[in-house]
């Protein structure tokens, strides 16, 4: 069974969402998710000053089995991207809640948010 | 129900993540398929390959038969031991199945062929047998498990007789002898030297638990599929079928066109290909950001063709690919890569060997 923190926003396409702040949220995939692509080796991450619409594909996660697109889980611009995964792709697979975040958004419209899974919402839609 | 080899307990005993490889349940990897691939690049790792099939053969036409089933000829066995790897044709020049077929006795040949093929290979063996009067026996009571890496036969020996040790000392690569229970022979599918050794189901996963303690790394399909792929080995299913040549499949080295007057299932289809000309199997290199897929369009020089297998190298850091392509292909092509055009070299399918790279 894999990892699913409480204090996090999920989309059903297996990224989370942390509320940072002042409008601020940082985006990753699911420890669920890197499993299931195994290790990664390229991210493609959007550029800052990107504005990015929630629901659309805006990076890519190259792993040795598949390319696997990341979608916004929130609509806005993005503020700030992991440059370390330029160097260490294996840090989402190691440690996909923390150092394994891929970009930052400052939030547009924060109504957005409800169509977000909790945890629990989550775990039931990957059914573990 | 999915079939498990007798190894299946061991993979779930060490946290193996299974999944279903053509009706078996087999570990795509423990952990981390790159850290496998390097142990067997670096040390050595071992794969559960039980799912192949060994099919003995015996009667006294055996070679005869062989050199009528077989592309390559076995003609070339001469000392017993000595293995050769064939394509079996069909009628129409396409490949059936790749093979590695060993030498025994005059009367006694044994060959591995792939899982995902078994049903039609057993049923066109058996068809072609009845001719020659060869009996056809499946070995499902034998596990089979490759230790590969620079240091897998050193590790392996803690594990032998004296006897066993003497049986396999000094044995050159593509060679298999029965020594006690094991049936161990110099081939693999990754590149570096090692062993593939065939045993008695029972004994499987205490041998298993000795390769672990000996410091041999466990190494899934995952890992066992960038190995082959850096070695520039095909994969059955994924870089030739029935459909393909093997001329259009780098197979051209294993078919025997000498002497003229011996006949095999293929030869004058494999004829007319040569005449007309076909496809070729090359290697990609991108060094750029990225993974080269199966599937992925490739524009050469003269026109399109498609890659067959492309992953990420981890041994060079980069992504590498087959693919077939038209044979006016030259030194650069382009591959599509989600509508987008990249520049890629075009090399001789082999990448790393013996951990070295080789392009």
């Amino acid at each position: 069974m894999s990892s699913i923190p409480n204090t996090l926003k999920y989309a059903s396409s297996h990224e989370w969402a942390r509320d940072d702040g002042n409008g601020i949220y940082t985006v990753g995939i699911t420890e669920h998710a890197q499993g299931l692509l195994g290790d990664m080796v390229f991210v493609e991450l959007p550029e800052v000053g990107d504005s990015v619409t929630q629901g659309d594909d805006c990076a890519v996660a190259e792993s040795v089995k598949a390319a696997s697109d990341i979608y916004a889980p929130l609509s806005g611009e993005i503020v700030e991207v992991n440059e370390a995964l330029a160097d260490s792709p294996e840090l989402v697979n190691s440690n996909p809640y923390e150092d394994g975040w891929m970009f930052k958004i400052k939030v547009s419209d924060t109504a957005e948010l409800s169509a977000l899974l909790d945890a629990e919402g989550y775990k039931n839609s990957i059914d573990e | 129900m999915a079939n498990q080899t007798a190894l299946h307990g061991k993979h779930l005993e060490a946290g193996a993540k299974m999944v279903d490889f053509f009706g078996w349940d087999m570990p795509i990897n423990y952990g981390s398929q790159i850290e496998e691939h390097h142990a067997v690049r670096r040390d050595a790792g071992m794969f559960d390959v039980s799912h192949m099939t060994i099919v003995d053969l015996k009667g006294a036409q055996t070679r005869a038969f062989l050199r009528y089933l077989l592309a390559n000829d076995v003609a070339k066995l001469t000392v017993p031991g000595k293995a050769l790897y064939s394509g079996m044709l069909n009628e129409a020049g396409g490949v059936i199945d790749d093979l590695i077929v060993y030498f025994l006795q005059e009367d006694f040949f044994r060959l591995v062929v792939n899982s995902a093929t078994r049903e039609k290979d057993l049923a066109h063996i058996n068809n072609e047998a009845k001719a020659f009067d060869v009996t056809v026996t499946e070995r499902p009571e034998f596990a089979m498990i490759a230790v590969q890496g620079p240091n897998a036969k050193a590790k392996v020996a803690n594990l032998l007789t004296a006897e066993q040790q003497a049986a396999v000392a000094g044995m050159k690569p593509f060679f298999g002898v029965q020594a006690g229970d094991l049936f161990i022979a110099t081939t693999g599918y990754t590149g570096e030297d090692g062993y593939e050794i065939a045993l008695p189901n029972e004994q499987a996963a205490d041998f298993w638990q000795k390769l672990l303690d000996a410091g041999v790394a466990p190494a899934g399909l995952g890992a066992r599929d960038t190995l082959r792929l850096e070695a520039g080995m095909n994969l059955y299913g994924q870089d030739m079928d029935e459909t393909v040549s093997p001329l259009a499949a780098n197979m051209g080295w294993t078919i025997a066109w000498a002497p003229e007057d011996r006949n095999f299932i293929g030869r004058k289809a494999l004829e007319q290909h040569k005449a007309e000309g076909t496809f070729k199997l090359v290697g990609l290199v991108m060094e750029a950001k990225g993974v080269l897929r199966h599937g992925q369009r490739v524009v050469v020089e003269g026109g399109e063709g498609e890659i067959t297998s492309g992953t990420f190298s981890p041994t060079l850091g980069y992504s590498i690919a087959m693919a077939r392509v038209p044979a006016t292909v030259g030194d650069v092509a382009e591959v599509d890569i989600r509508g987008k055009m990249v520049p890629v070299n075009v090399v001789k399918p082999a990448f790393v060997r013996m951990g070295k790279k080789v392009i």
